[in-house]
């Protein structure tokens, strides 16, 4: 759907949106203002006077730089699993036609179709019947389980915008497998695996309810925040994180619409 | 020497040549490669730990000594049937619902706009403009709320300056929904619900506006439609599947969600707080995963529905 040039929205639909899209980014914006309020005791607004101190206050707190490192090297090691896996099934569900293909698209959609707390709370039983102790890797045994569907949903898109023949010529054209699956296949891909990698990425760096139940002592960044939620103990600092997260999430976001754009489909759609 | 002989090259060699062989040779040997990883960790890890919480489910826990009985036993999913736990169920459900419904209407102008009217910068815009929200930090969006929602913060101050103070009070002082103050009412909840779950209903609404032909509309108001006959009769049940497909991550979500109404809301409990309180600290695995069952069926239901109102095709 696409008006002419010429035609206008009507008055109403216009501060709809408009009021929509303020709902949307004001309190995001309020963060920012909060990381620079000199007032430390409460949450008021206006602002008493603006400060950068806590800036240097946070930049100086080691169980912040230890989080953010665990929750940098979970997100990381969770996309690269996720990357293989995701793009081996979309390669595989897009590809060909077999018994049983609907049921895998259903198991790759369900861990973020059913509430967070489900998947959560079925690891932490499952780790302690078979005693597991909880560790660095059954966190990531967790994002990885989410992160997948991200990767397939962007990589699955591009193939099938890819044309099948493409991999037919590269194979008349006498490449073996190999050598199409590097020449044709992945520069086709690479950038929706990107894109699908970032988005991965961001969302692993942000989960939290899954990573409640399969943390054990350890605290990523979002368990940090979480326990700053429920019980606040050094309110500048968590603004001054908070507005950290929201620019780190904003560039992998924009990056990927930028990688994805020139396509119809859109990339992330179905987080 | 002649090029007849190699219209069939000779392979690489080697073994990846032979494997690369075997594998253009036996496509079902490729597919089963390629499912393996993919399944074996989706299926082992995730459902393995799906099915064994759910045949938690079906043992209970004795009274006295606090420990899990292991043998089958529906008593689990009658304890469910409490009234103060059917009280939880409900309350998740209304919830989930109201949320829903008010995301969808919210929703609606502004993917609207941005399917028929804006272009170039604007569209960008707009599509940026729902994307940030939705992929940035669920809990730094919450704490936002709590920014918002506090007696000293924005609204409340907001309020004042505006000299309505007493319509606050008006609404707070409505039985049920208000309470001392935002922040510890449902309307605090609603309000965070809606603004986190949000652009899960803009994306798949505007992308199902996008495909309604515009000729359509303007059709409609060639034959003598009202702009409002023209949007019940003609627009909404085009938009609707899309509709549908974000109401199933808008529902689903709420009804799960265990760490907003902890943190912004009344001390009464939702589905997922209570499956949390009941494997942590009350130690009741077996009612946990019963409470886990809970969401599992009631989405079962949702996505039947919305499949058949071809909610799917709209994903």
């Amino acid at each position: 759907m696409r008006s002419d040039r010429g035609s206008r929205a009507p008055l109403g639909l216009k501060i709809a949106a408009a009021a929509g899209l303020l709902f949307l980014h004001v309190p995001i914006l309020l963060i920012f203002a909060y990381a620079f309020t000199t007032e430390e005791r409460s949450y008021q607004w206006p602002p008493p006077g603006f400060t950068l101190q806590w800036f240097a206050a946070t930049w100086n707190r080691p169980d912040v730089w230890q989080a953010l490192g665990l929750s940098l090297r979970v997100a990381t090691i969770s996309t690269a699993i996720a990357l293989v896996l995701g793009s081996l099934c979309a390669a595989a569900v897009s590809g060909s036609r077999f018994f049983g293909r609907e049921t895998i698209s259903l198991l790759i959609i369900l861990p973020i179709a059913l509430p967070g707390i489900i998947t959560g709370i079925a690891l932490r039983s499952a780790f302690n019947i078979a005693d597991i102790p909880f560790s660095f890797w059954t966190i990531v045994l967790g994002h990885a389980t989410f992160c997948v569907v991200v990767v397939y949903n962007n990589a699955i898109a591009r193939f099938r915008r890819t044309s099948g023949s493409l991999i037919e010529a590269s194979m008349d054209l006498g490449a073996d497998g190999f050598q199409t699956l590097r020449h044709v296949i992945l520069p086709n891909i690479g950038t929706a695996l990107v894109a699908g990698g970032m988005l991965a990425f961001a969302l692993s760096f942000d989960e939290v309810i899954v990573t409640t139940f399969t943390a054990g002592q350890q605290q990523t960044l979002p368990i940090w925040m979480l326990e700053e939620l429920v019980r606040p103990r050094q309110r500048p600092v968590t603004n001054v994180v908070a507005m950290v997260v929201v620019l780190v999430t904003l560039l992998p976001i924009v990056a990927a619409y930028y990688l994805t754009r020139d396509g119809a489909e859109i990339a992330g759609q179905g987080k | 020497m002649s090029a007849a002989a190699h219209a069939v090259l000779p392979g690489r060699g080697g073994v990846f040549g032979a494997l690369a062989d075997l594998l253009w040779r036996r496509p079902g040997v490729l597919l089963f490669v390629m499912l393996l990883p993919p399944v074996l960790w989706l299926g082992v890890i995730y459902l393995g730990s799906l099915f064994a919480l759910l045949a938690q489910s079906f043992f209970s826990i004795d009274e006295f000594s606090g420990l899990i009985r292991h043998e089958l036993t529906l008593k689990t999913y009658g304890e469910l049937f409490r009234p103060s736990n059917l009280d939880i169920i409900l309350r998740s459900v209304i919830m989930a619902a109201v949320v829903t419904l008010a995301a969808a209407v919210v929703a609606f102008p502004i993917a609207y706009y941005a399917a028929r009217y804006a272009r170039g910068k604007w569209r960008v815009l707009f599509y940026l403009g729902a994307m940030l929200p939705l992929w940035s930090s669920y809990l730094v969006k919450v704490y936002a709320w709590k920014l918002i929602l506090a007696k000293e913060g924005i609204l409340n101050w907001a309020f004042a300056q505006l000299h309505l103070t007493w319509l606050l009070d008006l609404v707070l002082a409505i039985p049920v929904i208000g309470g001392n103050s935002l922040s510890v009412s449902y309307i605090g909840t609603f309000l965070v619900f809606l603004y986190v779950w949000l652009p899960f209903m803009i994306l798949p609404t505007q992308a199902a506006l996008e495909r309604v032909p515009v000729s359509l509309i303007e059709a409609s108001s060639d034959l003598g439609a009202a702009p409002r006959q023209t949007f019940r009769t003609v627009l909404l049940p085009l938009a609707l599947p899309g509709m549908v497909a974000g109401s199933i991550f808008t529902f689903s979500l709420t009804l799960g969600d265990y760490i907003i109404p902890q943190i912004v809301g009344s001390s009464r409990l939702f589905i997922g707080q209570a499956v949390y309180a009941q494997q942590g600290t009350a130690g009741n695995i077996p009612l946990a995963a019963a409470f886990t069952v809970v969401p599992i069926v009631i989405m079962g239901f949702y996505l039947w529905g919305a499949r058949r109102m071809g909610a799917f095709d709209a994903l």
